[in-house]
């Protein structure tokens, strides 16, 4: 696992209260990992403070689980 | 009473007679307030007035980029943002039939718009913080409707629907959403009345008087407090029985 993926893994984990074994590839935020939409809302926005990045909310509705985040931040930096 | 030390509020239209008490009501429970409004003398007045923790940043609602860059400005004033107060407001009254888009658009963005615009740049900070206070002044004529006041009326009526719709989505994070509906209360905007409307205005205030802004201002500073913690999607009326609702 790359280091962004066990960066983005501990933000889930913290902002989540979700073991970290749960947070596989395809973990749905929203049907696996327990977020609502608020949650969702503010993991990108600590994802956008740890990266350094912007994420536009028409990107951030496509970041659904856990492995979309990755590859979203990866291309984006 | 209530204690809002540490805490930095936003006032817009501060310039005037309501946001002006209530700016000075913030500040004198110990909040650090950011001053805004379109005339810089009488904010700078007001702030020199206030002393210690009082910043002037002027800026122009109806300016769409003037208004998003306006949340940031005042945390780098202020060091942080806990408490909004969406206070400025313009009127540009006619008859219905003879009012143009024009004023309705006016109002509506001045209003309406750059209150949701405002909003939307303080979420963020507040839900970080956990913590967060949005007070939105609308009126008591968003409620009732008044003859010549269309764009007014719709404008104050749809703050209170948007403040409802964004208490729901962020009540959860400590952040509470409310409005305060002022009825008539002594300021210049309402000097401009003569007399005789003077006194029909009273004759409907079971009160029997104008209200004073700083009626107003002590009803926001209850709903900024750490108190009101549990007071969300609600309309406050300081209206002295004009309508009661």
């Amino acid at each position: 696992m790359s280091d962004v993926a066990d960066r983005v893994r501990k933000i889930v984990v913290e902002h989540l209260g979700v073991e970290e074994d749960k947070v596989v590839e395809n973990a749905s935020f929203i049907d696996d990992l327990g977020a609502d939409s608020l949650d969702t809302v503010e993991l990108v926005m600590a994802f956008e403070e740890e990266f350094g990045i912007e994420i536009p909310d028409d990107a951030a509705e496509t970041i659904q689980t856990f492995g979309d985040a990755v590859r979203f931040i990866k291309e984006a930096q | 009473m209530f204690d809002l030390t540490g805490k930095c509020a936003l006032v817009t239209g501060a310039s005037g007679g309501i946001g002006g008490a209530i700016a000075t009501a913030l500040h004198g429970a110990g909040a650090t307030v950011g001053l805004s409004g379109t005339r810089t003398a009488p904010l700078e007045e007001l702030a020199a007035s206030l002393g210690d923790r009082a910043h002037v940043l002027p800026c122009n609602l109806s300016d769409a980029e003037a208004v998003n860059a306006l949340p940031k400005q005042a945390i780098e004033a202020m060091g942080g943002l806990d408490i909004l107060v969406n206070n400025a407001g313009i009127t540009r009254d006619n008859l219905f039939m003879r009012m143009s888009e024009e004023d309705w658009a006016q109002v509506l963005e001045v209003n309406l718009t750059s209150t949701m615009r405002l909003c939307k740049g303080v979420v963020r900070p507040m839900m970080k913080a956990r913590w967060g206070r949005i007070i939105n002044i609308s009126s008591i004529v968003g409620a009732t409707g008044n003859p010549g006041q269309a764009n007014y009326a719709a404008a104050k009526a749809g703050m209170v629907g948007m403040s409802k719709s964004i208490a729901y989505e962020v009540a959860s994070r400590g952040i509470t959403v409310n409005c305060v509906a002022p009825g008539f209360i002594a300021t210049a905007m309402t000097d401009k009345l003569n007399d005789e409307q003077k006194s029909g205005i009273l004759g409907q205030i079971p009160a029997g008087r104008m209200g004073e802004a700083e009626e107003i201002a002590a009803a926001v500073l209850y709903l900024a407090s750490p108190e009101a913690g549990y007071v969300t999607g609600a309309t406050l009326h300081v209206n002295g029985g004009m309508a009661m609702l």
